[in-house]
C-alpha cells in the first residue's frame, strides 16, 4: 500500500534534485529554469499528497494557484533569458558574470 | 457577504483595474508618449489612495474568511509602501525620460509590484502570501531588466529572477509542510495547531525554518543576500532606488505578520533563528560595504546592514520589537529616498556616474547638496541626534529589554564599523580630491525638491518624529495582541 510517506520522500527527493540542479549546474541557463520548475512541482506533489491525506481541498486549490504562477514564471524567465542572450550572445551560466559577485 | 468583503479590498481592487486599463491604453493608442502623464496619474493615485487608507480605515477587518486581513498594521504598511512608490516614481520620470527609458509598461509594472505588497502585508492565508509575493516579484524580476539593450541590467533580472525563483520555491515548500502539519492554510488555523501541548510538530518546525529562509531572501538578509549587490549595480538606478524602499517595507510586513500571526504562540523557536540572520546582516553590511567604489553596490551593502537591524526588532518577538521594526523601517525609507534622489542626480556631461571618488570635493561646488548628503549619511550611519540614531535606539531597546542584550551590544559594534563607509562618502566630498573630471551641480528641481526635503526630516524629525510612534505602536499591538 503506497502512503503519505512515500508520496513525501518522492517529493523530498525531486526538491533536492531540483535545488542540486540550482546549485551544481554549470552549462546552462535552461537548466537553471527546468530545476526551478522541478522544485515547484515537488512542492505540488506535497501539496496534492497532503490535501488526500487531511480530506481537505485547499491542498488542491492551492495547487492550482502554483501550476499557474509557475508558468506566468517560465514565461518572464525565458523572456529575460532571451533580452540577455540577444546582449551577450551565450546563455552558459559561467558568462553570467558581467558583475561579480 | 461579498460586498463587505469586496469594501475592505477596495483600494487593490482600483489599483488593478487602473493598471489593466493603463495596460490597454498604452498597448492599443499612443504607447511611450503617454508614458509621463502615466507616470503621474499612477503616483497620484498611490498619493490618493495612501490618504484613504490612512485616513479612513478603522478597526481589524477580515475579508474571504479570514484571507485577507485589514487592521492597523496593515494600514501602517500599506501606507508606506504607497507612499515610497509615489515617490520614486516622481523621481524617476525626468531621469528615465532623458536616457529615453520611459516606458509605458514601466509605471504599470511598478503599480502591479505595489498591488502584490499591498497583499503581502494583509495576508492571513499562506495562498494569499504567495499570491502576494509572487506578483510583486513577478513585476521586479520585468523592472530589473528593463534597460534590454544592456548587458548589465539583463544579467542584473536573470541573477535576481533565479535567485528569487530558488526563494519562492523554498517558501513555497515550507508552505506545503506547514499546510501538511497544519491540516490548513489559514494563519488562524496554523496558530491553534503549532500550540498544542508537546510543543510544536518536527514538521511545522521544518516548514517554519523554510518558510524564514523564503522570506529572509526576499528581505536580502544573509545568507540570502548573494543577489543584492548585483541586482542593485546592474539595474537602472530608479529601479535600484525602488527596490531599496517599497519592497523591504512590504516584505520585512510580510515577516512580521507570518511569524505573530502564524507562530506568534511559538516566539522561542524562531528568535534565535532570526536573531542569528539580524547579527549576520549586521556586520556582513557593514564589513563588505568598505571596499566598495560604485555608490548602488555600497546602498546593496547599507540595505543588507539595514535588514539586519530591522530584524533585530522583530527578533525581539513583542510589541515593542514590531513598534520599533515599523519606526526603524519608515525611517529608513525617508533615508534612502533622499539618498537615491542625489544618486539620480550624480551625472557628468549627462550621464550617470556612480564612483564614489567622483565626488572630490563636492561642497566646493554645491555647498547645499552637499550639506543635505552629509546629514543623510549620518542619518545613516546612525550618529545622534539625527533621526536614524532613534530608529536604530529603538530597535537596540526592543531587543534588550526582550532578553537579546548580546545582540544589542552586537548592534552598536556593526553600527560603529558602518560609520565607516558612510562618513568615506562625506569624507570625499569635503575633503577628497579636486577632479578635472567633476560632476555636473546641476539638479533637477524634483531630485532636489526629495534630497533637501529627506534631509530635513532628518533633522526636524527628532522633534516627535512626526506622530509615527503612536501609529507604529497601535499597529504592532493588533499584530501582536
Amino acid at each position: 500500500m503506497i502512503g503519505l510517506e512515500h508520496y513525501l520522500t518522492v517529493a523530498a527527493v525531486l526538491f533536492v534534485i531540483g535545488i542540486f540542479g540550482l546549485f551544481l549546474n554549470r552549462k546552462n541557463v535552461i537548466i537553471l529554469l527546468m530545476s526551478i520548475e522541478l522544485m515547484l512541482l515537488a512542492v505540488n506533489i506535497n501539496l496534492v499528497a497532503f490535501s488526500w491525506y487531511h480530506g481537505d481541498l485547499t491542498g488542491q486549490v492551492f495547487t492550482l494557484f502554483v501550476l499557474t504562477v509557475a508558468a506566468a514564471e517560465a514565461a518572464i524567465g525565458l523572456a529575460i533569458l532571451v533580452c540577455f542572450f540577444r546582449n551577450r550572445g551565450t546563455i552558459d551560466v559561467e558568462d553570467v558574470n558581467v558583475m561579480k559577485g | 457577504m461579498i460586498e463587505a468583503d469586496l469594501t475592505i479590498i477596495m483600494p487593490e481592487i482600483l489599483l488593478a483595474v487602473f493598471a489593466m486599463g493603463a495596460l490597454l491604453l498604452g498597448v492599443y493608442t499612443t504607447k511611450d508618449k503617454m508614458a509621463p502623464v502615466l507616470v503621474w496619474v499612477t503616483s497620484a493615485l498611490f498619493l490618493a489612495l495612501a490618504f484613504w487608507i490612512g485616513t479612513t480605515g478603522s478597526g481589524s477587518n477580515a475579508a474571504f474568511s479570514g484571507m485577507f486581513i485589514d487592521d492597523a498594521f496593515s494600514r501602517f504598511a500599506k501606507v508606506a509602501i504607497l507612499l515610497s512608490a509615489a515617490a520614486i516614481l516622481v523621481m524617476s520620470e525626468g531621469y528615465m525620460a532623458r536616457r529615453d527609458l520611459l516606458r509605458f509598461e514601466f509605471p504599470i509594472l511598478i503599480a502591479l509590484a505595489v498591488i502584490g505588497m499591498m497583499m503581502m502585508v494583509s495576508a492571513g492565508d499562506l495562498m494569499a502570501l504567495y499570491m502576494g509575493l509572487e506578483l510583486q516579484s513577478l513585476a521586479l524580476y520585468v523592472v530589473a531588466s528593463l534597460r534590454r539593450d544592456s548587458a548589465k541590467s539583463t544579467e542584473a533580472g536573470l541573477k535576481y529572477f533565479v535567485l528569487g525563483a530558488l526563494s519562492s520555491g523554498l517558501l513555497l515548500y515550507g508552505a506545503s509542510l506547514v499546510y501538511g502539519y497544519s491540516g490548513t492554510t489559514l494563519f488562524s488555523g496554523i496558530i491553534e495547531a503549532a500550540n498544542n501541548e508537546d510543543g510544536i510538530s518536527i514538521g511545522l518546525l521544518i516548514g517554519l525554518v523554510l518558510v524564514i529562509s523564503g522570506l529572509a531572501f526576499k528581505v536580502s538578509a544573509v545568507p540570502f543576500h548573494m543577489w543584492t549587490p548585483d541586482v542593485y549595480e546592474g539595474s537602472p538606478t530608479p529601479v535600484t532606488a525602488f527596490f531599496a524602499t517599497a519592497p523591504k517595507v512590504a516584505a520585512m510586513g510580510l515577516f512580521a505578520r507570518v511569524l505573530h500571526d502564524a507562530f506568534g504562540g511559538v516566539v522561542s523557536d524562531w528568535s534565535q533563528v532570526i536573531a542569528f540572520i539580524s547579527l549576520l546582516s549586521m556586520f556582513l553590511g557593514a564589513v563588505a560595504a568598505m571596499g566598495q567604489r560604485d555608490i548602488k553596490r555600497l546602498m546593496a551593502y547599507s540595505s543588507i546592514a539595514h535588514m539586519g537591524y530591522a530584524l533585530m526588532g522583530l527578533a525581539a518577538g513583542t510589541v515593542l520589537g514590531v513598534q520599533a521594526m515599523l519606526i526603524y523601517m519608515a525611517i529608513y525609507v525617508t533615508m534612502n529616498i533622499g539618498t537615491f534622489a542625489f544618486i539620480l542626480s550624480m551625472e557628468r556631461d549627462g550621464q550617470p556616474v556612480t564612483d564614489i571618488e567622483s565626488l572630490g570635493m563636492y561642497s566646493k561646488r554645491a555647498p547645499g547638496k552637499a550639506l543635505a548628503v552629509l546629514v543623510l549619511m549620518f542619518s545613516l550611519a546612525g550618529v545622534p541626534p539625527l533621526v536614524g540614531f532613534f530608529g536604530k535606539l529603538y530597535v537596540l531597546r526592543a531587543a534588550y529589554d526582550a532578553g537579546l542584550a548580546w545582540l544589542a551590544v552586537a548592534g552598536v559594534i556593526a553600527s560603529v564599523i558602518g560609520a565607516f563607509y558612510y562618513l568615506r562618502i562625506v569624507y570625499f566630498m569635503y575633503f577628497g580630491e579636486d577632479r578635472e573630471d567633476a560632476l555636473d551641480t546641476g539638479t533637477p528641481p524634483v531630485l532636489y525638491g526629495f534630497l533637501m526635503a529627506s534631509a530635513i526630516i532628518m533633522v526636524v524629525g527628532v522633534v516627535n518624529l512626526f506622530g509615527i510612534e503612536g501609529a507604529a505602536q497601535a499597529a504592532a499591538a493588533v499584530l501582536v495582541e
